[in-house]
């Protein structure tokens, strides 16, 4: 009772699909709005952070007008507030931080990823991880109490050999024979070296996770012929993640340029651009907000407000191009089971 | 909670199930067209065919698990003992719980224990139960699905830690709780060893005396062995898959019509 | 013995009277000597030449420095003495582990001395019982260390991350299933805009809060202000860490509940989210961990007190930070014995928080 069916040989009309009632319970339906409801709420907040922020930054901008951007100095005893040198400093304690980090970040993912010992390599993940958990005023006692009798050593080291590039020139006579300590106590060298530990774990994590993701085809390929296990990660990890490692050193940008408590404890306020990492004083947005906003005035307090609208308009810019940096080298590889 | 529960003939009698005129699509790809099957009360139907003509599909249209994937999209009827699962006003869940499936690879729920895992169903439907009927459920799925003997003495463990036959085995046990009228099974033994393989084939056969099951395979001996009907799918290159041939397993097997078929049961391509 | 028997068969386990030699795996990629003697003489080569023309020759002082040279005379030694038997590609090689192995030791080691110190320079404060069970009502900063205590801190610290943890666990769980489970239109500007906001500088959360709470609401200072803040920047490390979690779910175990005929939330509700059970609670821990240790959100969304308060919404309240901090700024030295009593205990907080962590995501998906 075998019956073939004869098909296929006819020409076949194109066909059009059923609309498909999805009967979704009333639960279910509720299920999705909320869940809904609850995504789009964080959307809601970040967009209110900017709101609220930018809200009270009126008075000050319609006050200052462009001079809040251009003006270096902080007196508000003599209505001269202005956050130029402030963003340098920023900038500057960001920048040691990262010029710090990266190399660090890179080559500890790297050595977890390919090169420790296996036995080691989960104790290692936690010791980034804890890294990371270390609250950031821990680094900042660290900093001053610990790494800043030893990082002046380097300072003044360094503005001995290098003072001729002005990023090291520190304004004192590095060769006296007894040198003055305080001109490279509480530097903005130092403040980046402890935010740097902030940056390292973040910076590393993501650019660890991306190394994983590296297909092991291709590692294999390249082991089997016979390259070493540089020759793997240069020929085959580190292309393969150069969006997590971007991504993961401009995370690392972005928590630097926020860091509060470990500045707030090592710097010693100081405004006026100055180029001069080594040199004492400095002061960055967040410790300006953090260190004013105790006995600030109603108008100070507006002018404090600018300037955390400023930092967040920053930060929000650098850590939305690092979550698209990475998501975009990650969307390859982490393909769904 | 599921008021709306097809009223259908009792479980013990075997149901009926028909595809008339069915095609699936994946997004903008026609995947299987023109399929006209009908799946005989307490009969095993085995699907056969070379890998990517759509059997897979198929049977996913069959429980309507097919649009669970984005972007995937039916065309025809499916009818259960002679009303269609797609029409409106059935809703998904109860069509799933009316027809069964077993997938490839076992997967059991690893955050339950074997007992909490065969009536899960029960769980995840809202369906409440009695203590002393869900002990009597759980004993009598497992028994059915031929693995009480062997995890009896521990129904509180998690069913993550059984064998991989075992698991499979569980999963047959989690479908069958739910008391389906039509069972469907994707290449049920195709992650197992063949031992695991011969005690499912066992449980099959033993099941496809009362209930209707549909079974994905692509071993042709397993097919001759549990099967009383048998489908031979094919795609062409660049065709969406359909059915060439079908009928009897014994006719098929031993006498088929389409030279296609013929090459395919006796070479076994693809 | 090594005949096939069938499963079950009895035979097996009466004829195996021949004793096994117990056999151990061979141990391959070893170090040769030839690599260990390499090794440990460019150590020990470089260590001789910086020694004899550190101070003598290039006239500098100080420990950094002087490890500074050691490394670069080692690099320049071991890559003689290795290319003296060896391709290019293996100094390479070499020159790269060691230089890896270099930099994960001043990780570790960074790591290491901060915790190392923090416990070390504290101890003179947490050896008194009295650090742990008074608070710093009627103590001035330069008290001996046998008065007053952080009790306050503790309480304060502790009441503040429970109410965020409860205010922030549902948002955050609940993102993370709307961007997992659900999706829709927002999913991705709410996926970005989520990582964006797990680096969110905590003062601005603070700044925040205080805007909504105080300027406009009219809210006093109080921990309540503070916990709210914290929850600002855990809600996205939960989600992001949630989503993670709930990703790692196998689908097939989606389909099998749907396949079972659950609906969509009671598929969530009882498989998937029991499934990233660990996961979920890792992610919270997380957040926790990052939530404890801020300190600009207390300087300004509370502000510090001396004195016991166990209730969030009425006075300031203290915590282990800005306790860590107040005490710091004194410049007093019993202060910042204190400052770094407190600082032990918040690191002890967040090592145990660690532990626990670990533990979770180690025993993945095992029975209750």
């Amino acid at each position: 009772m075998s019956t073939s069916t004869p098909e296929t040989l006819e020409p076949r009309q194109s066909r059009v699909s059923r609309q498909l009632d999805p009967g979704f319970e009333r639960s279910d339906r509720i299920f999705h709005k909320a869940s809904t409801l609850i995504g789009l709420s964080t959307l809601v907040l970040t967009g209110a952070i900017g709101l609220f922020l930018g809200e009270q930054s009126i008075p000050t901008l319609s006050h200052y007008g462009l001079a809040f951007f251009t003006g270096t100095q902080w007196q508000p005893e003599i209505d001269k507030i202005g956050i130029a040198s402030v963003l340098v400093g920023t900038a500057e304690v960001a920048f040691v931080a990262v010029c710090v980090a990266f190399p660090l970040a890179i080559m500890f993912a790297l050595f977890i990823s390919d090169f420790a010992p296996r036995r080691i390599k989960s104790s290692l993940i936690s010791a980034i991880d804890l890294m990371a958990a270390v609250p950031s005023i821990i680094y900042g006692l660290w900093g001053f109490f610990l790494l800043q009798p030893k990082a002046m050593d380097l300072s003044r080291w360094l503005s001995q050999h290098f003072g001729w590039f002005f990023l090291f020139h520190v304004d004192t006579d590095p060769n006296a024979a007894v040198w003055q300590q305080s001109r490279y106590t509480s530097s903005v060298f130092i403040v980046g070296l402890a935010v740097s530990m902030m940056a390292i774990p973040l910076a590393c994590a993501v650019m660890r996770s991306v190394f994983d993701l590296t297909p092991l085809g291709e590692r294999e390929a390249a082991m089997a012929l016979g390259a070493t296990r540089w020759g793997v990660v240069r020929t085959v990890v580190l292309p393969f993640a150069k969006g997590g490692i971007i991504g993961g050193t401009m995370l690392a940008l972005g928590r630097a340029l926020g860091e509060t408590a470990a500045v707030l404890v090592i710097i010693s306020p100081a405004y006026g651009i100055n180029f001069h990492v080594l040199e004492a004083g400095g002061q960055t947005v967040s410790a300006l907000i953090a260190g004013n906003f105790g006995n600030a005035t109603k108008a100070q307090l507006s002018a404090l407000l600018t300037a955390g609208f400023v930092l967040f308009l920053i930060t929000l810019a650098v850590n939305y191009g690092a979550a698209i940096v990475i998501r975009r080298s990650r969307s390859g590889a982490a393909t769904e089971i | 909670m599921t008021s709306t529960m097809i009223e259908g003939s009792p479980v013990t009698a075997a149901a009926s199930l028909e595809a008339v005129d069915v095609a699936a699509w994946f997004g903008s790809s026609l995947v299987i067209d023109n399929v006209n099957l009908r799946m005989q009360p307490a009969t095993v139907t085995a699907l056969i065919g070379p890998s990517g003509c759509g059997k897979s599909t198929f049977l996913r249209v069959l429980n309507r698990m097919h649009e669970a994937v984005p972007g995937a999209q039916m065309a025809g009827e499916v009818l259960l003992n002679g009303e269609d699962i797609y029409a409106p006003g059935h809703r998904v869940t109860s069509v799933r719980q009316r027809i069964g499936i077993v997938f490839q690879k076992p997967n059991p729920f690893p955050a339950m224990s074997i007992a909490d895992n065969v009536t899960a169903g029960l769980v995840l439907t809202g369906t409440r139960i009695s203590r002393h009927d869900r002990e009597t459920l759980v004993e009598e799925s497992l028994t059915r699905a031929g693995l009480w003997n062997e995890v009896k003495d521990r129904l509180e463990t998690s069913g993550s830690a059984l064998s991989g036959g075992q698991q499979q085995r569980l999963c047959i046990a989690r479908a069958l709780a739910n008391k389906p009228d039509v069972l469907l099974m994707d290449e049920p033994c195709s992650a197992l060893d063949p031992m695991s393989t011969r005690w499912i084939e066992d449980t099959i056969r033993e099941l496809g005396k009362t209930m209707t099951i549909v079974i994905v395979t692509h071993n042709l001996a397993q097919a001759v062995r549990v099967s009383q009907w048998s489908a031979f799918f094919l795609a062409e290159p660049g065709e969406p898959g359909g059915i060439v041939e079908q009928g009897s397993t014994d006719q098929l097997f031993s006498a088929p019509q389409d030279p296609r078929t013929a090459d395919y049961v006796s070479g076994g391509f693809g | 013995m090594t005949t096939l028997h069938e499963p079950g068969d009895a035979v097996a386990a009466s004829d195996a009277p021949v004793a096994r030699v117990a056999r151990t795996p061979r141990k391959i990629r070893r170090l040769t000597p030839d690599d260990w003697t390499s090794l440990v003489g460019a150590l020990l080569a470089s260590f001789a030449l910086v020694t004899l023309i550190y101070e003598h020759l290039l006239n500098l002082s100080g420990v950094l420095g002087y490890l500074v040279c050691w490394y670069a005379a080692f690099v320049v030694v071991y890559a003689t003495v290795l290319r003296m038997a060896n391709s290019r590609k293996v100094v390479i090689e070499r020159l790269v582990t060691v230089t890896l192995y270099l930099a994960a030791s001043i990780v570790v080691g960074a790591l290491l001395s901060t915790v190392v110190y923090t416990f070390a320079q504290g101890f003179h404060a947490y050896v008194h019982l009295n650090f742990f069970t008074h608070d710093m009502t009627g103590v001035s900063p330069t008290a001996p260390l046998s008065q007053g205590g952080i009790l306050h801190a503790i309480v304060g610290t502790v009441i503040e991350v429970a109410i965020a943890v409860i205010a922030s666990v549902p948002l955050g769980i609940g993102t993370a299933v709307y961007l997992s489970e659900v999706g829709g239109r927002w999913s991705q500007s709410v996926r970005t805009v989520v990582e964006a906001m797990t680096a969110l500088p905590e003062i601005l959360a603070g700044l925040f809060v205080y805007v909504v709470l105080i300027v406009y609401v009219g809210m006093p200072k109080t921990g309540l202000a503070v916990s709210l803040a914290m929850a600002v920047t855990m809600v996205p490390i939960i989600a992001r860490a949630s989503e993670v979690a709930l990703r790692v779910v196998p689908n097939g175990l989606r389909e099998a509940s749907e396949a079972l005929g659950a609906t969509h939330w009671r598929t969530v509700y009882k498989v998937v989210l029991p499934s990233a059970r660990a996961g979920l609670a890792t992610a919270t821990i997380l957040a926790v961990a990052r939530g404890i240790g801020e300190t600009a959100v207390p300087l300004i969304t509370s502000g510090a007190s001396s004195f016991l308060n166990f209730n969030p919404v009425t006075n300031p309240m203290n915590s282990l930070p800005l306790y860590i901090y107040t005490s710091y700024t004194t410049h007093e030295p019993s202060a910042v014995t204190r400052a770094f009593g407190a600082a032990s205990v918040l690191l002890a907080m967040v090592v145990v928080l660690f532990v626990v962590t670990r533990f979770l995501s180690r025993d993945k998906g095992a029975p209750r």
